[in-house]
């Protein structure tokens, strides 16, 4: 807008209808501004873009390179014998769903009373030092979980996938427990005060008009808990990785798992090999968009019907 | 001792209460009115609990700070009781300290006694349960359970206070949404969520809820300061019907509304009563000048 400002003599006094001129200074010092917002709005969106743009690459180079080797025996058979082509990795589909559904019956309850604990029973010293120690736990490195489960239970003994799905449970715990909380400390207080009120005891408050309240909530952490692990590859190598190559559900033994497979068609010479390893990536990616997506809508949903009370 | 308050919690509001199992220790005091003493010599008369409650030394503390400053005060069995006072005074955690939930609040802590039907809620041997479902409470903001249908939170409380499945949970949601006045308009679609009623009915469904454990005090803390006139006016006629039940503090900042509702009035400031007696009285003809200035407007 360049409205061209009245000329005034100073002193004089702003003729009737003629804006003040102070208001609209143009000048360098303006024009200068104006370019520096332009810049960073500029450079923050160019950022954006960025970041979904090697979303893109990803999932764009592995759907192109993975899909030529996906077909029906990719998903129903298990590895081809030495040298031959073709062949799928259901011993690894079955191996990560098994791992990963033992992993979730250990970490979920534990973290959900974990969680129980901190947000209505702790005190809050305690109720703090204790989600301090699961976000250091969280932190330690998936490889360093790995070689502690391998020392506590396969050191010794055999791989199996016991020893794999308490790895993963480990790693799931401090996720389940984090979310569990937050969600819980959600709850408005109204609703724990009516049921005290009502004569209710503490625990069953919780047990029953805490947690159905707190449902979608702790079912979205336990998907984001399960998305993180499906994909470890580190303490599945120490844990469970010398697998078979026949489908197997028995966990006393070490079992496949899709990242594990991954690496080992990596290292493979075998061109198709290499194919089939983006294509369990691209299984992999779809599945954890899944999860998530899924527990966003799930969250999402919770939180209208937390509003609407 | 069991304050074991109400054997059935299916038992009919109208129906004389069954007796609470032995009270050995009961204070000697010269208190009027039946004492629910299993077997009494005062003879077959005394089987209902009076319902009176009687605070003696009250104090409440948030941590160091005295909140509520030594209350004696007298609720009469089966009258409404308004408390008024400026906000601040100590009337709502005077309130909570009855039915013991002062002291959920962490750091939160009470002295003194409230005695109902002359036995002391905060004895050593009494069950903070039981005390709860005998005093009931309603409160400032309407909070059905949000995750239960009409029938449900009602039913809620038998449920979940009662041991076994409790009987006749029907005639008791019935009974208690009658007693609330929410019967009519909710009949027929007891299975739909209660978040689903307007605030007035929610209201009235707490209420309902309340009253489905059978209490003997029903405490109710500015239950329509979040409600339009008409829902409020539709609570305060229920009260008229409900004293008949139970005995009914109700805590108010609305002068009109007490001098509309309640038999007696206690004026609180500053963690003190102030002047305590009947209504119309305390607003026409207060004897102590606080009062006077508090009723007329001058402060609060």
């Amino acid at each position: 807008m360049s409205v061209a400002s009245v000329p005034t003599p100073p002193g004089a006094p702003t003729p009737p209808g003629a804006p003040t001129p102070r208001l609209l200074a143009g000048g360098p010092r303006r024009r200068r501004r104006k370019l520096l917002n332009r810049a960073m709005e500029g450079t923050a969106t160019f950022a954006a873009l960025a970041a979904v743009a090697v979303l893109l690459i990803v999932v764009g180079s592995v759907l192109l390179k993975g899909l030529s080797a996906i077909d029906l025996d990719f998903f129903i058979k298990g590895p081809a014998p030495f040298g031959q082509s073709g062949g799928g990795i259901a011993n690894a589909i079955v191996g990560t769903c098994l791992l990963v559904a033992m992993a979730s019956v250990l970490a979920l309850p534990v973290g959900i009373l974990i969680g129980i604990h901190t947000a209505e029973f702790a005190r809050p010293s305690t109720a703090s030092a204790i989600r301090f120690a699961l976000d250091i736990l969280n932190g330690v490195p998936t490889i360093v979980t790995g070689i502690f489960v391998f020392g506590l239970l396969v050191a010794g003994h055999v791989q199996s996938g016991y020893a794999g799905a308490f790895a993963l449970a480990i790693i799931m715990l401090p996720i389940v427990a984090r979310s569990a909380h937050e969600v819980l400390t959600l709850i408005p207080g109204s609703l724990k005060e009516a049921s005290l009120a009502l004569g209710v005891t503490r625990w069953r408050t919780v047990l029953t008009i805490v947690l159905p309240s707190a449902a979608g909530g702790l079912i979205t952490g336990a998907l984001l808990a399960v998305a993180r692990v499906a994909g470890e590859t580190a303490p599945l190598l120490f844990t469970s990785s010398i697998a078979s190559t026949l489908i197997s559900t028995n966990p006393s033994q070490a079992l496949a798992s899709i990242p594990v497979r991954i690496f080992e068609l990596s290292e493979s010479p075998s061109p198709s090999d290499h194919a089939q390893a983006w294509a369990a990536g691209l299984l992999l990616i779809f599945f954890v968009l899944l999860l998530n997506v899924l527990a966003r809508a799930l969250y999402g949903r919770a939180q209208r019907r937390m509003g609407a009370s | 001792m069991t304050a074991d308050w109400h054997t059935d919690p299916a038992t009919s509001m109208f129906e004389p209460q069954p007796q609470p199992a032995s009270s050995s220790e009961l204070p000697a005091t010269g208190s009027p009115g039946p004492r629910p003493l299993a077997g009494a010599a005062e003879g077959a008369a005394a089987l209902e609990p009076s319902r009176e409650v009687r605070l003696e030394g009250l104090r409440a503390f948030y941590g160091q700070a005295e909140q509520v400053k030594g209350v004696d005060l007298t609720f009469k069995a089966n009258n409404v009781t308004a408390i008024i006072g400026p906000s601040g005074c100590g009337k709502s955690t005077m309130v909570r300290c009855i039915n013991r939930m002062h002291e959920e609040i962490a750091g939160a802590r009470a002295e003194g006694r409230v005695l109902l039907d002359g036995v002391d809620v905060y004895g050593p041997s009494v069950d903070v349960v039981a005390v709860r479902r005998a005093i009931g409470m309603v409160f400032q903001k309407p909070n059905p359970f949000p995750t239960m249908s009409i029938f449900d939170n009602v039913a809620a409380g038998p449920r979940l206070t009662g041991g076994r499945r409790p009987k006749g949970l029907e005639q008791t949601v019935e009974r208690a949404l009658l007693g609330a006045g929410l019967w009519e308009e909710v009949k027929d679609r007891l299975s739909e969520p209660g978040m689903g009623l307007s605030g007035g009915q929610q209201q009235r469904l707490c209420i309902a809820r309340s009253l489905a454990v059978d209490p003997e005090v029903l405490l109710m803390d500015e239950p329509c300061s979040a409600l339009d006139p008409i829902a409020t006016l539709k609570i305060e006629e229920l009260l008229a019907e409900l004293k008949s039940r139970v005995t009914i503090v109700i805590v108010t900042h609305n002068m009109q509304q007490a001098a509309r509702v309640a038999d007696s009035t206690a004026f609180m400031l500053d963690g003190n009563i102030v002047e305590v007696g009947p209504t119309q009285g305390l607003f026409t003809t207060p004897s102590d000048p606080r009062t006077e200035e508090y009723v007329t407007g001058k402060f609060g």
